[in-house]
C-alpha cells in the first residue's frame, strides 16, 4: 500500500512517461508523435516538481505576518536605540528571538526543482512549435501528415 | 577588466547577436555581423586557451553567485581544447557560407539562417564551458533546435521531414538526459559537476544512480549517432543545406562526445563506469560494429553527401573506441579525433558545397569527370580523402596511430587488427569518389562547370590545409589532448 499511495506521483511519471514514448515509437501520424513527445516532456516536468516537494512543506516565501512581525521589531529596536534605555530593549530582543523560532518551524519545499521545470517548460513548447511547424511545412509539400503514405511518396519519386 | 569576462562573453555575444540579426531584417547586414561576431568568438576562445595553458583552469562565477548556487563556467584543457575548434570551425565555415548560402538558401529565409547559425553556435559552446549539468541540457536544447530549424532550410522536400525525424529522437535524447539530471540532483541535491563528483556515492551506490547514469548515457548516444542510434543522422546531414551540413557534422555530435566524456571521466568516474558496469565492453563493441556497418554502407551510396554522413558514424566508432579504453593514448586519441575529425569532415563537406554550387548535384554520377573543369576542388577532395583514411602526414594517421599504440598497449589485438581492417573500407568509398571525379567520362554538368569561386575555395583549403598541418605539427592538437587526457585520468595536467 505503501508503494502505491506513497509513490503515487511516481507513478503517474512513469505511466505519462511510457505513454508518451509508446506513442513516439508507435504511431504514424506525425501529429500524434509529436503530442507523444510533449506527453514525454511532461512527465519530468511532474518527476522534477514531485522530488522538490517536501512532506509538509510550504512555498518558500517569507509569510506576510513575519515580515510585518519583523518590520515591527525593526521599528521598536531604533526605537529603543533613540532612548537609550536598558528597558526598552530588552523586550525588542525577546520579540527577534521568538521570530527566529517561528521561522525555524516553518518547513519550505525546494524551490530550484521547480524553478528548472520553468526552463524545461519553455525549451518543450519551443519544441512544440518547432515540430508543428515542421508538420505545416511537410503537409504543403506532400499533403498528408500520415508518414507511410509520405514514405510511399518518397519512393515514387 | 574584460579579459576577466571572456569565458561569459563567449556565450553572449553570438547570443544577442542572433536576435539582432533578425532585428536588422535585411541579409547584407545579417551576414557581416555574424560574421564578426563567429570570428570574435574564435579571438576569445583562442585568448581564453593561452591563459589556460599558462595559468591552469579557469573558473567564472555567472552573475557573480558563488558555485555551487549559481552557475559556473569551466575552461580546462579539455573544454578549451573543445570550445577552440567549434569556434574555428564555426567562424571558417561562415566565412565560406555566402555563395553556396544564397544559391541554396531563398532569400527571404537568408537572415533566419544566420540567426539560427549564431544560436546553434552559442548552444554548442556552452555546452562546452558550462560547469553545471542543468546549464548542459539547456544548452544542447538551443543547439539541437536551432539545427533543426537550420536543416529544415534545404531546399527539397525531403529537408522538414529529415528535420522533424531528428527532431522527435534528439528531443528524447535530451529528455532522457534531463530524467538523468533529475535522478543525479536527486541523490546530490547540487547541479555543479564538480560538487556532484564529490557527493555521488558512485561505489555500491543505489540503483537510483545506475539509472541516472544509463539515462543520461542513452541520451547522449543518441545526439552523437552511436550505431544503434544514429538512424535521425544519414538524412539529416543528406539533405541540409551544404554550409549546414559543414557546421552540423563537424561539431555537433563532437560537443555531444565531449559531454560524454565529462559524464564518465569528471562527474561518474571510469572506475564506475568501466569497473562497476561494463561500459567499456557494450561501448567498444558498438564502436566496432558502428565503424564497420557504416563504412560498409558508406561504400554502396550513390549520393555524396550520404557517404560522408555513414562515414562520420563511423569515425564517432573510432572516437569511442579511444575513450572506451580509459587509458592515457586512448583517451587521447579519442579527444584528438574529436578535433581531427571535425577538420576533415568540415573541410570534405565544404568541398561538397563546392561541388554543389557548381554542379547543382551531390549525385556520384553527375560528378563524372569534374575533376578536369574543377581541378582545385577535386584536389581537396583527394586531401581530405586521405586524411580521412589515416594516410601517415595527415591528422588522421595521428589519431589512429595513438589509438593503435593504445590498443596494443592494453593488450587488445582483436581491436587492433579489426581497426586497421576498417581503414581498407575507409580507402574504398574515398577511391570511388577519386575514380569518378579523374578516371570518368565527364557527364554534361561537368563540362560545363568551372571552378569553385576564390571566396570558397579559400576556407575550404585553409581547413584541408590544417589536417595537413596538424598531421604534421601536433603540439596544440595531440598536446593539447594530452594533457586533458592525463587531467582526466587523475594525473598531473
Amino acid at each position: 500500500m505503501e508503494q502505491v499511495i506513497g509513490l503515487f506521483n511516481y507513478w503517474i511519471v512513469i505511466f505519462l512517461m511510457m505513454t508518451g514514448f509508446y506513442i513516439v515509437i508507435a504511431r504514424r501520424n506525425l501529429i500524434k508523435v509529436v503530442i507523444g513527445l510533449n506527453i514525454f516532456q511532461t512527465s519530468v516536468f511532474l518527476l522534477y516538481i514531485t522530488m522538490g516537494k517536501v512532506t509538509g512543506g510550504t512555498a518558500p516565501i517569507i509569510p506576510p505576518r513575519i515580515v510585518a512581525q519583523h518590520h515591527h521589531a525593526d521599528e521598536h529596536a531604533g526605537a529603543a536605540h533613540d532612548s537609550l534605555a536598558a528597558e526598552t530593549t530588552q523586550p525588542a530582543k525577546s520579540v527577534a528571538g521568538e521570530l527566529a523560532t517561528q521561522t525555524e518551524e516553518i518547513i519550505y519545499s525546494n524551490p530550484l526543482p521547480s524553478v528548472l521545470m520553468l526552463t524545461a517548460i519553455v525549451v518543450g513548447i519551443a519544441t512544440t512549435a518547432l515540430a508543428l511547424a515542421l508538420v505545416v511545412r511537410i503537409r504543403e509539400d506532400y499533403g498528408t501528415v500520415e508518414e507511410d503514405e509520405i514514405l510511399a511518396l518518397d519512393i515514387q519519386s | 577588466m574584460i579579459a576577466n569576462q571572456l569565458p561569459v562573453l563567449l556565450i553572449v555575444l553570438p547570443l544577442i547577436a542572433a536576435p539582432l540579426c533578425v532585428l536588422l531584417g535585411s541579409r547584407r547586414m545579417a551576414y557581416p555581423l555574424a560574421l564578426i561576431v563567429s570570428w570574435c568568438t574564435f579571438a576569445i576562445s583562442i585568448a581564453l586557451i593561452a591563459r589556460v595553458m599558462q595559468t591552469g583552469p579557469i573558473h567564472y562565477d555567472l552573475g557573480n553567485w558563488e558555485p555551487p548556487y549559481g552557475i559556473e563556467y569551466v575552461v580546462d584543457y579539455l573544454s578549451g581544447f573543445v570550445m577552440l575548434f567549434v569556434a574555428g570551425i564555426g567562424a571558417v565555415v561562415l566565412a565560406y557560407a555566402p555563395r553556396s548560402v544564397a544559391a541554396e538558401i531563398a532569400p527571404g529565409k537568408q537572415t533566419m539562417f544566420y540567426a539560427s547559425y549564431l544560436l546553434c553556435l552559442a548552444g554548442l559552446l556552452g555546452m562546452c564551458v558550462t560547469g553545471d549539468l542543468f546549464n548542459v541540457f539547456v544548452f544542447l536544447e538551443i543547439s539541437s533546435l536551432s539545427s533543426y530549424a537550420l536543416i529544415s532550410l534545404g531546399s527539397t522536400r525531403r529537408a522538414p521531414l529529415a528535420a522533424l525525424k531528428y527532431l522527435i529522437l534528439g528531443t528524447v535524447g535530451a529528455t532522457f538526459f534531463l530524467i538523468g539530471v533529475g535522478l543525479v540532483y536527486q541523490m546530490t541535491g547540487t547541479l555543479n559537476m564538480e560538487d556532484i563528483a564529490a557527493r555521488l556515492p558512485t561505489v555500491g551506490g543505489p540503483r537510483t544512480v545506475l539509472v541516472a547514469f544509463a539515462f543520461m548515457t542513452i541520451g547522449l548516444c543518441i545526439k552523437m549517432a552511436v550505431f544503434p542510434v544514429h538512424t535521425w543522422l544519414p538524412n539529416a546531414y543528406t539533405y541540409a543545406p551544404s554550409v549546414v551540413t559543414a557546421f552540423i557534422a563537424a561539431t555537433a555530435t563532437k560537443v555531444s562526445v565531449y559531454a560524454f566524456v565529462r559524464l564518465v571521466y569528471s562527474i561518474f568516474t571510469p572506475q564506475f563506469a568501466f569497473g562497476l558496469l561494463p561500459l567499456d565492453t557494450a561501448l567498444s563493441g558498438l564502436a566496432l560494429v558502428g565503424i564497420f556497418a557504416a563504412s560498409a554502407a558508406a561504400i554502396y551510396q550513390e549520393n555524396v553527401k550520404r557517404l560522408l554522413a555513414y562515414s562520420s558514424i563511423a569515425q564517432i566508432g573510432y572516437m569511442l573506441l579511444g575513450i572506451s579504453m580509459a587509458n592515457q593514448d586512448g583517451v587521447t586519441a579519442g579527444v584528438v579525433h574529436m578535433f581531427n575529425h571535425a577538420i576533415i569532415k568540415g573541410g570534405l563537406f565544404m568541398v561538397v558545397g563546392c561541388f554543389a554550387l557548381r554542379l547543382g548535384s551531390v549525385q556520384m554520377e553527375d560528378w563524372r569527370g569534374a575533376g578536369k573543369t574543377m581541378p582545385w576542388t577535386a584536389f581537396a577532395w583527394a586531401l581530405g580523402g586521405l586524411a580521412l583514411i589515416g594516410v601517415p602526414l595527415t591528422v588522421g594517421f595521428v589519431s589512429k596511430w595513438l589509438l593503435l599504440t593504445s590498443a596494443l598497449e592494453s593488450g587488445r589485438w582483436g581491436v587492433a587488427i579489426l581497426m586497421l581492417c576498417s581503414s581498407l573500407l575507409a580507402i574504398v568509398y574515398v577511391w570511388r569518389v577519386i575514380e569518378t571525379l579523374y578516371f570518368a567520362e565527364p557527364s554534361e554538368k561537368a563540362k560545363q562547370a568551372t571552378e569553385a569561386p576564390l571566396s570558397m575555395l579559400i576556407p575550404t583549403y585553409a581547413m584541408i590545409g590544417c589536417t595537413l598541418l596538424f598531421g604534421v605539427w601536433t603540439t596544440y592538437s595531440a598536446g593539447l589532448a594530452g594533457r586533458a587526457a592525463a587531467s582526466l585520468l587523475g594525473g598531473a595536467p
